[in-house]
């Protein structure tokens, strides 16, 4: 079937089987690979991207059911001449990420959550960030860095 | 996943003719369907997605009811019940995880009667009803233990009607590793009686513990529950809780429930 949508600012449409996941959309389709997919099972939350909005699985979303919204990935973050967005920019600085696999999801939650939550503390982080896993970092420099794009002081407990 | 046909129709009316199809099924978030075709213990030839029908969406009250339409997601009822329903909005702000939250739908959640599920433990334990294409059914009658329900084939939920309780509160044990609740006890205090429905333990699914109920009735404090147990026998039993670890849980969270809801 024919679908249309809106990813990342700019209008696209394809061709594509009834049963394609926005996330095989996006990568394959597309060509925008920054989306991951860890699991394929809905519980590791590498695969997140707004749509129309809202975070979302695109590994548990069908391209089709997508039609006609507005989607945007970790390509669609920075700026156009490459200014890395401030989440990003915080993850950078706060050692948020070592092998980066997690890195789009969280930063896609992250924004997410700034959204509806502006200054959050460190508890509605770690909470909110429940859906995404990561193997490496053991979350402390995540959360460090979603305070300070929220421009909030650092200093956290350890938990 | 098996290859299907998709169609997205704009009114309930158009779905039901749409489902009239053999092996059709309505996708409604899709956050528990899709996982399942995935691993192939679903294959419907058709999918008829929900998320078209503008009437299926939204959160409203009249009088002592809440309303909540069969499509309206997770997230939306966790941001609009609040006012008139806080329990079940904080409910509905604890299913799974955001991005879960951003596509899963009450009506989906209600006919996938999931034994773990949070909001068929909200559905029974304050009576509520739920509304279809073609009928009404109490909760009462609605679930029909694990993974089964009063549903036909093909019929929808269209919107589920809440008795708003004067105070109710769920509690769920989180199983960390599903985000589901390895058990949870909704417990909404009414003006003619206590209602208590435990999730995620029973062997057939969400049930009502009576005894907790009329103790609460009559002496609406976590003390009234001292002599009352539920039997391990009838609990589920896993690797992650046996049936006794269970029962132990349904009766400490119903005491921080009635706790929370004071
Ligand atoms: C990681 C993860 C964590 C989760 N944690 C929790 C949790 O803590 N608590 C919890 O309760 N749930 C949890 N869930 C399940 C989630 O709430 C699902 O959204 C819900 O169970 C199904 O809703 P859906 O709209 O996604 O339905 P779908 O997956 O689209 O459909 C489920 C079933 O319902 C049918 N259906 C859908 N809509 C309707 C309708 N309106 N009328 C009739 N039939 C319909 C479908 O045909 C299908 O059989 C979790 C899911 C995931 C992936
Ligand atoms: S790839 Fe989508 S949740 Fe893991
Ligand atoms: S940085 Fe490696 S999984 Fe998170």
């Amino acid at each position: 079937m024919k679908i249309s949508m809106t990813v990342n600012g700019k209008e696209v449409a394809r061709e594509v089987e009834d049963r394609r996941l926005l996330v095989d959309y996006l990568r394959q389709d597309l060509g925008l690979t920054g989306t991951h997919v860890g699991c394929d099972t809905s519980q590791c939350g590498a695969c997140v991207v707004h749509v129309d909005g809202e975070p979302v699985k695109a590994c548990t979303m069908l391209a089709a059911d997508a039609e006609g919204a507005q989607v945007k990935t970790i390509e669609g973050m920075a700026g156009k001449d490459g200014t890395l967005h401030a989440i990003q920019a915080a993850f950078q600085e706060h050692h948020g990420l070592q092998c980066g696999f997690c890195t789009p999801g969280m930063i896609m939650s992250a924004a997410a959550l700034l959204k509806e939550n502006p200054k959050p503390n460190e508890h509605e982080i770690r909470e909110y960030l429940d859906g995404n896993i990561c193997r490496c970092t053991g979350y402390h420099n995540i959360v460090k860095a979603i305070m300070a794009a929220s421009g909030q002081p650092v200093a956290i407990a350890a938990e | 996943m098996y290859n299907f046909e998709f169609q997205k129709p704009g009114s309930i009316e158009d779905a039901v003719a749409a489902l009239r199809h053999e092996d059709a099924m309505p996708l409604g978030g899709g956050q528990t369907l899709l996982p399942t075709m995935k691993a192939r213990l679903a294959s419907p030839t058709r999918l008829v997605s929900l998320g078209g029908i503008p009437g299926m969406k939204g959160v409203s009250s009249s009088g002592d009811t809440l309303i909540v339409k069969g499509g309206t997601t997770h997230a939306i009822v966790a941001r609009e019940a609040g006012g008139v329903f806080p329990g079940l909005a904080q409910l509905a702000s604890h299913i799974g995880d955001a991005a879960v939250r951003s596509r899963g739908t009450i009506g989906g959640s209600l006919a996938n009667n999931d034994p773990a599920a949070c909001y068929p433990a909200a559905a029974l334990g304050t009576g509520a009803t739920i509304k279809t294409d073609r009928r009404e059914i109490a909760a009462d009658e609605f679930f029909q233990g694990m993974f089964s329900t009063a549903l036909d084939e093909g019929e929808i939920i269209t919107e589920v009607r809440f008795p708003i309780p004067q105070a109710a509160n769920y509690q769920k044990f989180l199983q960390p590793a599903s985000r589901f609740a390895m058990v949870g006890v909704f417990v909404a205090r009414f003006a003619d009686g206590v209602r208590v429905a435990v999730t995620g333990a029973g062997n057939d699914g969400v049930f009502r513990w009576s005894e907790a109920e009329s103790a609460l009735s009559s002496n609406f404090s976590a003390d009234a529950l001292a002599g009352l147990s539920v039997s391990a026998d009838d609990m589920i039993a896993d690797i992650h809780g046996s049936g006794a670890y269970r029962a132990h849980l349904v009766k400490e969270l119903t005491g921080r429930a009635v706790l929370a809801a004071s």
